[in-house]
């Protein structure tokens, strides 16, 4: 029992960052219909720019992956522009093959200044133990940052014009440009927030656990999983997918050996798409 | 619009030049190719100067890069010396000088398949050194064989590849199979009331073929082994494995695979705070960057090929100490067992062709059966029965535990064999 609650509480910590990193996939996804597979390389790129920021300029990590986190709403911004506004409205398979084409010249670039190699910032805030559970507060942190950034996001589509101007955008694109919606804007900003979430979940990431410029692929596929999971273009249903992955991670391994983990999350990937395909928490609205 | 995206167009070219001029330097490094070379096949004319090709990858990119790094940093350093010594002389007046054909190989077997192929048909490569890893010398043995190249193996312990019926692939290290039984006699020695050994290792050629001879071993001793479970190689969270520790009840854990996931395994088990008595594993402890976990490094232990404290008297090539001081010397940083091996490799190589008193790989191949000389890194001896031909049977490891000196600082302690060692085991971890 004691196994089980302390995988529990390890594997619902790691979802919340999940699910950071699957809402900002959701939300291109349900504004834009991209599928965007620059989507791992930005997480790394989060991952880099806080270890870039905290060891070069000696910044706190915290307040690196904040830093970061405004980068990568810019560097989203720059990404819609060149690759993805052009082709829109062409087929699928050319913001697929645009986004993957940015993946490429992230990784590439990537390997030639950083090489693959792991990479680790030294950085703890220590334990605190309450009965078989060891929390480490680094986790802990992350997981409310989490938390907030959902709530954030929240606030920002429900309360703010940008936001429902997003989410009118998202329901339909031609009626929201009809009522004076700056739709590519619009559209420039949700890939921006899209990006801004997958480098924040990347900083976050790295304060924990060692990373190189590959190590977003990993979180890229489980975003896949998740946004499935919580229904597309649905952010609290990210939040929700990435705290079911999270806790199957946690308790996959009290059953079986862990390297079963992927194989049962793409199983369920699977048999989530054929039988309930707009995900357990409903597609947008 | 489209005045702003040509804009952002020219500034992401930019930056792309940008950072291609910061690139690191170029991953094939070549070194210049052999003047007007001989055949190696064909003894030259007296006093002639030969230069013999020496192929191999290097992982100067991935996972392997640290390891890897110091064992090509100790060959050269031995290339360097023995041609600024003039080379090798041989009786017939040749002088035999070295040069160095490398790549990155990017920790990747693929690329060390297609990367030994080309250093042994395009480049034409007399001699070849191994990878570092298991996993992809066994992938450049498969080559080596096939072109029928004598190859030298450092940095790669796996007893698999040495069982396959290969004539040319000669093993430097000790082999995995013996790799960690000496940290379960260290345990028996230290604390006979341990009962529980937990088995957490990298899903890898060398890691499992240490593991399985280890398991064995500790069964045979009479542990009861609570887990016996491996981790994907790119693992960066062990949340699950150091929970199915404690659940376990395990006392001591062996197991590890390489540097990366060693290192960080042994710092989240530190920062979970798991009440584990004894910590042995692979590759990364022996590591002088493993001290770089601070106080999570403190007590655990690894097995090491050498260590400067080891002190062998050689009988061909220089003493452990001058070693340390030539490679400090040269690249600013203690050597590791990788760089270590690395170097030996080079002496070998050098034994083999004064043995020989040629550069006729056949005759080298005979001088490397019939080596049994010990050097600063310890005994060689190859095995040369049809079974296991090239095995490594004069070799053997020693223990190291990270502990903190008198002033507080970590320094690296020979534990076992208690002949050799230079300070207590710390125990229980923490």
């Amino acid at each position: 029992m004691d196994f089980v609650l302390a995988s529990l509480t390890d594997g619902l910590l790691l979802g919340f960052v999940y699910g950071v990193a699957a809402m900002g996939m959701t939300l291109i996804w349900g504004v834009m219909d991209v599928i965007n597979l620059s989507h791992g390389p930005v997480i790394a790129l989060g991952m880099f720019g806080v270890y870039l920021l905290a060891a070069a300029l000696g910044l706190h990590p915290y307040l690196a992956v904040i830093v970061v986190a405004a980068l990568g709403l810019l560097l989203g911004i720059v990404i819609y522009a060149i690759a993805v506004h052009r082709v829109i409205d062409a087929p699928h398979l050319s913001t697929l093959l645009a986004t993957y084409a940015i993946n490429m010249v992230i990784i590439g670039l990537g390997t030639a200044y950083f090489t693959t190699s792991p990479r680790n910032i030294e950085f703890t805030l220590g334990t605190s133990s309450i009965g078989p559970i060891t929390l480490l507060w680094t986790r802990v942190v992350a997981a409310l940052a989490a938390l907030l950034a959902t709530g954030g996001l929240y606030l920002f589509l429900q309360r703010t014009r940008p936001g429902r101007y997003i989410r009118a955008v998202a329901n339909n694109r031609s009626a929201a440009e009809l009522m004076g919606v700056p739709s590519t804007k619009i559209l420039a900003l949700s890939f921006g927030i899209g990006t801004l979430l997958a480098a924040f979940s990347g900083g976050l990431i790295s304060t924990f656990f060692p990373f190189t410029i590959l190590s977003g692929g990993v979180y890229e596929l489980k975003s896949f999983v998740i946004v499935v999971l919580g229904g597309l273009g649905n952010p609290v249903g990210a939040l929700f997918g990435g705290l079911i992955l999270g806790v199957l991670e946690g308790l996959i391994p009290v059953m079986m050996p862990t390297t079963w983990v992927p194989v049962v999350e793409f199983v369920l990937f699977v048999v989530i798409l054929r039988l309930r395909p707009s995900g357990l928490f409903g597609a947008k609205q | 619009m489209k005045r702003k995206v040509y804009l952002m167009i020219l500034l992401l070219l930019a930056a792309m030049l940008a950072l291609a001029a910061c690139k690191p330097a170029p991953a094939a490094e070549e070194a210049a190719p052999a003047e007007e070379q001989a055949p190696a096949e064909e003894m030259p004319a007296a006093a002639e100067e030969v230069t013999l090709t020496i192929g191999f990858t290097a992982s100067q990119t991935g996972k392997y890069e640290t390891s890897s790094g110091r064992q090509v940093r100790g060959f050269n350093l031995w290339m360097q010396q023995i041609n600024d010594a003039g080379g090798i002389t041989l009786s017939d007046g040749t002088v035999v000088k070295f040069a160095a054909v490398s790549y990155d190989d990017e920790s990747n077997k693929d690329r060390v398949q297609e990367l030994y192929t080309r250093l042994a048909t395009e480049d034409n490569a007399d001699l070849l050194i191994s990878p570092y890893s298991s996993g992809l010398t066994a992938a450049a043995a498969v080559i080596a064989e096939q072109y029928g190249k004598v190859m030298l193996t450092t940095g790669a312990a796996s007893d698999a590849t040495y069982k396959q019926g290969y004539t040319q692939v000669f093993q430097i290290y000790t082999p995995a199979s013996r790799y960690l039984a000496g940290a379960v006699d260290l345990l028996k020695a230290t604390d006979s009331a341990v009962s529980k050994v937990a088995f957490v290792y990298e899903n890898s050629k060398f890691s499992t073929s240490v593991v399985e001879a280890a398991k064995a071993y500790a069964e045979e001793q009479g542990y009861d082994v609570v887990l016996f479970e491996g981790y994907d190689p790119e693992t960066t969270d062990f949340g699950s494995f150091i929970n199915k520790i404690i659940d376990s009840g395990a006392e001591a854990v062996l197991g590890g695979g390489h540097f990366q996931d060693g290192s960080t395994f042994a710092r989240q088990l530190y920062e979970k705070e798991v009440a584990i008595k004894f910590l042995a594993l692979l590759v990364a402890p022996p590591e002088p960057d493993f001290a770089d976990l601070g106080d999570a490094a403190v007590g655990v232990i690894g097995p090491s090929q050498w260590e400067p404290l080891a002190a062998f008297t050689p009988d061909f090539g220089p003493t452990g100490d001058e070693f340390v001081q030539s490679y400090t010397a040269a690249y600013d940083e203690e050597p590791s067992y990788h760089s270590a091996g690395g170097y030996a490799a080079g002496l070998v190589l050098e034994k083999a062709i004064r043995d020989a008193d040629s550069t006729d790989p056949e005759k080298i191949k005979a001088a490397l059966d019939a080596m049994d000389l010990t050097l600063f890194f310890g005994k060689i001896k190859f095995d040369t029965t049809a079974e296991a031909h090239g095995l490594q049977i004069g070799h053997s490891m020693v223990y190291i535990q990270w502990q903190k000196d008198a002033d507080g600082n970590l320094a690296k302690q020979v534990v076992w064999p208690a002949d050799g060692a230079t300070a207590e085991v710390l125990y229980p971890l923490h």
